[in-house]
């Protein structure tokens, strides 16, 4: 891939906010699917939907779920930062912008962990 | 210094033991080893003093014009690697075909559309107004291509126009004297236009000029989502 | 790979599941307190009008969303172009569609 060739030494933060946005959104979709399956078993094992339920007690499952709260938020964040820079007529210093956004971010996971223990 | 040849040379990678000097930038570098090591060292330069943009190459995998990067900046321990500009073909070592570059600029409708002859008064342009300044932010492009060099997006879509030329379209869009509104509006709305800017800046970070294509391109996106929602009213 | 449309629609979707993420977020940090339990998160979707349309909505704007996102993943990072870039697309948008209409469908109406 011709692309990581150059991607040594091109650490600026706006480019940290393009890869943050980019793989917080292909982890989401990939988590999707499997997100969709489990609920569905509510009507076809339902048995087995509580077992997965359970699972959510142990501390590595709260982790992954704080971990999927952060790239959500991360995502939408992001992406409310990209849509606010292409359509409203302002140029807000970028930076403090993507920092504040990945801040709200985790600040909304953390209340997440802090409710699920 | 590790040079990164072409495809066509007989390694990919040449290094040279190379004296240092005082103030010596990568352009005087690469030139000591074009004149007492390698005379085969293809390679561009005209200028040498941060003008015509013509020196850019890759300098441990950033595009820099070499004529204006002291190698003291970007010296590690006492190594640097010097590479042909990226995304664009080359042609023999460092120097790269600039040819795809101007295509796209072209192909954004990055010229002059004008209506007027010259038995037409003059249109006046008001040097003040929010137009004239946001096309004034990008008119000092001297196609050097750093921009283009260091877009991640233009790596991965070999379509994509790229930042250079869609500033370019940008600035013409906010001319008072250009009258191809529409066609620039639909050039930069096809699938290599600019909604494929991802925002990550690099062209505004490495723009030697400090130019900011970036927030052009953004420019874009919002002139072409008004018209996106006009034409279907 | 986007050109106008796909990118209006990548926007539009987003805007739509603004308030739907905040909404799930907060349902969320509501229900996982004393714990997750299928018959309590029954309880509150199964037979919901409300619920059906909320996470209906949701399924709807992501499968979208998500489609024209990988889509540019697919392109930039795989390579993929012409037909089967549309083709991986449409799979994907449909994909997303299918399971989440079915999640939806069993946790009200089932």
């Amino acid at each position: 891939m011709s692309m990581a060739k150059g991607t040594r030494a091109r650490a600026h933060p706006l480019w940290f906010a393009y890869i943050l946005h980019r793989l917080s959104g292909v982890t989401l979709a990939v988590f999707l699917p499997f997100h969709f399956w489990v609920l569905a078993l509510a009507m076809t094992d339902p048995a087995r939907l509580d077992g997965f339920l359970a699972m959510t007690d142990a501390g590595v499952v709260k982790l992954a779920e704080f971990g999927l709260v952060f790239l959500l938020a991360v995502h939408m964040f992001g992406g409310f930062r990209l849509m606010a820079m292409e359509w409203l007529p302002w140029t807000p210093p970028q930076k403090t912008l993507a920092a504040a956004a990945t801040a709200v971010s985790f600040l909304i996971a953390c209340l997440f962990f802090m409710k699920a223990t | 210094m590790t040079i990164e040849r072409g495809p066509q040379a007989a390694q990919a990678q040449h290094v040279f033991e190379v004296p240092a000097y005082d103030n010596q930038t990568v352009l005087d570098v690469v030139s000591w080893v074009q004149q007492n090591a390698d005379p085969t060292l293809s390679y561009r330069f005209a200028c040498r003093v941060g003008m015509c943009g013509s020196c850019a190459m890759m300098v441990n995998g950033v595009p820099r014009w070499t004529c204006r990067t002291h190698i003291s900046k970007v010296l590690e321990g006492n190594a640097v690697t010097i590479g042909p500009l990226r995304n664009l073909p080359v042609i023999k070592d460092l120097a790269v075909d600039m040819d795809p570059f101007f295509d796209k600029w072209v192909a954004a409708e990055g010229v002059h559309h004008g209506a007027l002859t010259r038995d037409d008064p003059i249109p006046p342009v008001d040097a003040a107004s929010p137009a004239r300044v946001e096309a004034n932010a990008g008119i000092e492009c001297i196609n050097c291509s750093v921009c283009y060099a260091a877009c991640d997006t233009v790596a991965g879509n070999p379509d994509y126009l790229g930042p250079a030329a869609l500033q370019r379209a940008w600035t013409l869009l906010n001319d008072a004297k250009d009258t191809g509104r529409v066609a620039i509006l639909d050039a930069v709305s096809n699938k290599g236009g600019c909604h494929n800017c991802h925002s990550m800046g690099s062209c505004t970070t490495y723009c030697p000029n400090e130019l900011d294509p970036m927030t052009a391109i953004a420019g874009l996106k919002r002139e072409t989502a008004k018209s996106f929602f006009k034409r279907r009213r | 790979m986007l050109d106008l449309r796909l990118y209006m629609l990548q926007r539009i979707s987003a805007l739509l599941m603004g308030p739907l993420v905040l909404g799930h977020l907060a349902v969320m940090i509501y229900a996982i307190q004393g714990g997750l339990s299928a018959a309590e998160i029954l309880g509150r979707t199964q037979g919901s009008v409300l619920w059906f349309l909320f996470y209906g909505t949701f399924v709807v704007a992501v499968s979208i969303h998500g489609a024209i996102g990988l889509r540019t993943v697919a392109h930039e990072w795989g390579g993929l172009k012409g037909h089967p870039l549309n083709v991986f697309m449409w799979t994907t948008g449909a994909g997303l569609f299918a399971l989440g209409a079915r999640a939806v469908w069993a946790v009200t109406f089932a």
